[in-house]
């Protein structure tokens, strides 16, 4: 196709605004159905603690109240996104405070809520383990001790001999780096809906689900139903960031074990705290690289350790601490890199997927060493990162030969670099002179405001961050999608992915390829539910895959739809084979003799010549490999690039950080929907400064204690100045039209950028995340006594 | 024990009986099944419960259902006088400001709050407005400058 599009790249609306505008679209708490009852969750408050015994005595003049446990459990007990060791209900031990030991299931919550403290549970506490640090001691308790180790997983990366190239380096720098544990804070907490259907047709699920096909494989499992006996659809959902995923799952088997036991539709929603208490969140990273450089700024060896906390159960683990070993040591071609990524166990709040997995923490740590490097060096950050950055050809970590597509490193970095006047501000900012207060030691109460008010206190900083991204799942699993595409006979269109809306805009996405295509309005594309008995499976709606996945997909359909429509008209107006058929504004043009007819008439008469006019689109990724005991391979079939720059005025009196502009230039392929791209951005960004700058789970003996947006604090419409997308298209051959990832690169730059514009503006560095006050005035983190989470922090 | 409770809703008159606990956004999505509004933090922070009363924006699960007495209560479903959409809803589409749309009903009433009483705020304004609202998507952006076109066309009508 010659690239002049008339759909791609343009303003559209998205397809399911008025319904989200209006407060009609129902998300999975707003169903209802007649009979339905509610369950509220029984949890032991320990971290870790061995189940005696559950009495529900209390309950026996409850008729109207159903008690669901583990023996209610027919199929699997345990559940699992990689390793099956989580519950679904706890019957021998807790390991973490959100676990659940049963349900009480009736018509009132409220009622069932009353009851909880009627329960009386009989435990015994375990030792508490929550330093991963000492997760893998050998006395040290064993969260699962029938797996013999508290290691989840360990990924090592073998290039080049590190030694040697330490030996060779002129100079060699050690740091350790960490960041925090965070919560995904979607606004809709989490709810959802079982339906049992009777005995042929099973159960149904309606939930704020984000992979509703791997919610089918959870209850499915759980209760020993095939796949096609429960049909899962997903209600408009509130939010996700890859934390809709496995909690989901295991609260909609929960729900399906009630609502089969009582045969009732049963619901299950979470109250902020308990959304808060029991999902999973980002793992706290700690990292260690040592690096080896000569004076010309060229690094020649890497070694890389780190540990990841995973919390109380594996969860996504394994897969988050992939994509860290493949994308630990940056976007940059060094000859020499030997890196070990862990993941271990804890009592601690389990960790998952979170928009990123496993990226914003080594970038924060790769991207504050390489502008170290090059403060010492005298050299500029951009100039380090020319000297070291990939380009076509570059070999990556795991051996991977960059090809097939523009490696925009350098690009992106320069355009960020000019559209904010980089090397000037950043050379300025840093020959401020340091301001220190001044106050009378004899007398030291500050008057006046001097803290807060006083022009100098105000210093400002620029940083930036590059990072190179593995698009999709690569290595990680199966890479398949497909979609479904139906041509009325009066040129309406049904679509439908496997991959879901999770509020990104893919549907909107969606329509806009099929529309290109056929060369129609994206307002005759109907988008269809998600619904597992009816949209074929496409694997999970993560890893920034729905474009290029699920986008190709879409268009293969589109193309199967066309080319039958070309063959008919061919056929029917005579055209020669060698004439070229175009679909453009609802109309259909031959090359040759020109308009030749209506999409609406064309599909009437391919309606009255019997033509099937729908169709599975398919797309298969290529061949990715990876080799498991050296950590090379070809670890993604594609890569995308993007450089952030922050630009902050730090208070360096209060240690306040106010960003003032984030510059957002990111290489995603070709931009499908221009409105969403932009979205993705605004939203990815500012969820990236709240991990920056303030956002922290702090655990205090495995319990959590900011359970609602009132201590746990996320950006607010006050907090972050300007933000600037700016895209650069580069080409690619995978995808539709080249489009491919932009959902996470945006999230997984902003706090790194972050963190080297505040060393700009206040001439030290920091190495653990977020820079909150403490941070910025005193270089660490202040804690009440008890609530240290990890050995030194 | 219930009391009786007479206001305003969405433009008609309406009568219930609560209890004196019952929180105004229970009464609206499970007596009116006005599910637009929605519950995201129960305890006055995110704003997606927000609700007009008398044309303030109010956050719903902090008001009794018993404060409704006698006053006039706005929802989502009521804010376009029986139209489709009104046009700061329209300008929400335009200008992509609506991603999961959870936070868009409590949005679309907190900024209509302020142009009900400002017709020509500034970015500060219209950013203050809607900073009891909570939005993890959208980084805010483009419902701020929604609400500014919004302003602007309707000075200029
Ligand atoms: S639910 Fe009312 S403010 Fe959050
Ligand atoms: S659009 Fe999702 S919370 Fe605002």
């Amino acid at each position: 196709m010659s690239e002049e599009f008339s759909v791609v790249g343009k303003k559209i609306i998205r397809e399911d605004g008025v319904e989200k505008v209006t407060g009609r679209a129902k998300f999975a708490d707003d169903y209802k159905f007649p009979g339905m009852l509610h369950a509220v969750m029984v949890r032991i408050n320990e971290a870790h603690a061995k189940i005696n015994e559950i009495d529900f005595s209390a309950l026996e003049n409850e008729p109207a109240v159903s008690i669901v446990s583990a023996s209610d459990v027919h199929g699997s007990k345990k559940v699992g996104m990689i390793k099956n060791d989580q519950p679904v209900f706890c019957s021998e031990k807790v390991v973490t405070p959100g676990d659940v030991v049963a349900m009480l299931v009736g018509e009132s919550e409220s009622k069932l809520r009353s009851l909880l403290p009627e329960i009386k549970i009989d435990y015994t506490p375990l030792p508490v383990l929550t330093d991963p640090e000492k997760s893998l001691n050998k006395n040290s308790v064993l969260i699962h001790p029938e797996t013999g180790s508290n290691l989840i997983v360990h990924h090592p990366l073998r290039k080049g001999d590190v030694e040697k190239g330490f030996e060779e380096s002129d100079e060699i720098l050690e740091q350790t780096y960490k960041t925090q544990l965070i919560e995904h804070a979607y606004i809709e907490p989490e709810a959802v809906v079982a339906i049992p259907l009777g005995f042929s047709e099973g159960i149904k699920i309606i939930g704020s689900i984000q992979n509703p096909f791997t919610a089918r494989k959870f209850v499915a499992n759980v209760l020993n139903y095939p796949l096609a006996k429960v049909r899962v659809q997903q209600a408009h959902l509130g939010g996700s960031f890859g934390g809709k995923d496995d909690t989901m799952c295991i609260l909609s088997a929960r729900a399906a074990v009630a609502a089969i036991k009582t045969n009732r539709p049963v619901k299950i929603k979470y109250t902020r705290e308990e959304s808060v208490l029991e999902s999973y969140k980002r793992h706290p990273y700690i990292l260690k690289y040592k690096v080896g450089y000569n004076l010309n700024g060229k690094i020649k060896a890497m070694k890389i350790d780190i540990l990841a906390d995973g919390g109380a159960y594996a969860s996504m683990s394994p897969f988050v601490t992939w994509r860290s070993v493949v994308q630990a040591s940056g976007p940059y071609e060094i000859e020499n890199v030997q890196t070990d990524v862990r993941a271990v166990y804890t009592n601690n709040p389990y960790t998952g997927a979170m928009r990123g997995f496993g990226s914003p923490q080594p970038i924060f740590a790769q991207e504050s060493l390489m502008d170290e490097i090059a403060s010492r060096l005298g050299i500029s950050p951009d100039e380090i990162r020319r000297i070291n950055g990939f380009k076509n050809g570059s070999v990556t970590a795991t051996g991977q030969i960059l090809k097939d597509h523009d490696v925009n490193l350098k690009k992106v970095l320069d355009v960020a670099c000019g559209n904010t006047d980089f090397i000037t501000k950043w050379k300025s900012n840093r020959d401020q002179k340091i301001f220190s207060l001044k106050y009378d030691p004899s007398n030291p109460i500050l008057k006046d405001n001097q803290f807060i008010d006083p022009p100098e206190n105000i210093r400002k900083g620029i940083g930036l961050a590059v990072s190179f991204r593995g698009c999709s799942l690569g290595a990680e699993g199966i890479d398949a999608a497909s979609a479904y595409l139906s041509v009325q006979n009066d040129g309406s269109i049904y679509l439908d992915c496997g991959l879901a809306e999770n509020g990104q805009g893919l549907r909107t996405t969606y329509s806009i390829i099929a529309a290109e295509v056929l060369g129609v309005s994206a307002e005759k594309i109907i988008y269809l539910e998600l619904d597992t008995g009816i949209t074929p499976e496409s694997g999970p709606t993560v890893a920034s895959r729905a474009t290029l996945m699920g986008g190709s997909a879409v268009k293969n359909a589109a193309e199967i739809l066309r080319d039958r429509l070309i063959n008919l008209i061919k056929e029917e107006f005579k055209l020669g084979g060698e004439d070229v058929i175009s679909f453009r504004d609802d109309l259909v043009f031959s090359r040759k003799k020109g308009l030749i007819t209506k999409f609406t008439d064309l599909c009437k008469l391919a309606a009255s010549r019997g033509i099937n006019l729908s169709a599975i689109g398919w797309y298969k990724s290529p061949k990715v490999d990876w080799n498991e005991e050296n950590g090379q391979g070809d670890a993604y079939f594609t890569y995308v690039y993007g450089c952030q720059i922050a630009e902050v005025s730090v208070n360096v009196s209060t240690g306040e950080v106010y960003i003032d502009k984030v510059t957002a230039v990111h290489d995603p392929g070709k931009v499908i929907n221009k409105l969403g791209a932009e979205g993705q951005v605004y939203g990815g960004v500012t969820q990236g400064a709240g991990y920056g700058i303030f956002e922290e789970v702090t655990a205090d003996n495995g319990f959590i204690r900011e359970l609602n947006f009132d201590t746990y604090t996320i950006p607010t419409s006050m907090d972050i100045g300007e933000i600037k997308p700016v895209f650069v298209e580069g080409k690619e051959n995978y995808g539709p039209w080249g489009a491919k990832s932009l959902g996470e690169p945006t999230l997984e730059l902003t706090a790194a950028a972050i963190a080297n514009a505040v060393s700009n503006a206040v001439g030290r560095r920091f190495y653990s995340l977020p820079l909150n006050l403490e941070e910025i005035i005193l270089n660490k983190k202040l804690r009440p006594a008890g609530t240290k989470r990890g050995s030194s922090l | 024990m219930k009391m009786k409770v007479e206001f305003k809703l969405n433009g008609a008159n309406v009568s219930v009986f609560a209890e004196p606990n019952r929180r105004l956004i229970d009464l609206l999505r499970e007596e009116f099944e006005l599910t637009g509004t929605k519950e995201g933090c129960g305890v006055g922070e995110c704003g997606a419960c927000t609700v007009l009363m008398n044309g303030r924006a109010v956050n719903s699960c902090l008001v009794l259902a018993v404060q409704a007495a006698g006053n006039e209560i706005t929802t989502i479903e009521g804010i376009a006088n029986g139209d489709l959409i009104n046009p700061l809803q329209k300008n929400f589409l335009e200008f992509g400001a609506v991603q999961c749309g959870f936070c868009t009903p409590g949005m679309v009433l907190s900024a209509s709050a302020l142009l009900d009483k400002n017709p020509d705020p500034t970015e500060d304004e219209i950013k203050e407005a809607v900073a009891g609202n909570l939005c993890r998507c959208t980084g805010y952006k483009q419902i701020i400058e929604a609400v500014k076109e919004t302003a602007r066309l309707s000075r200029k009508n």
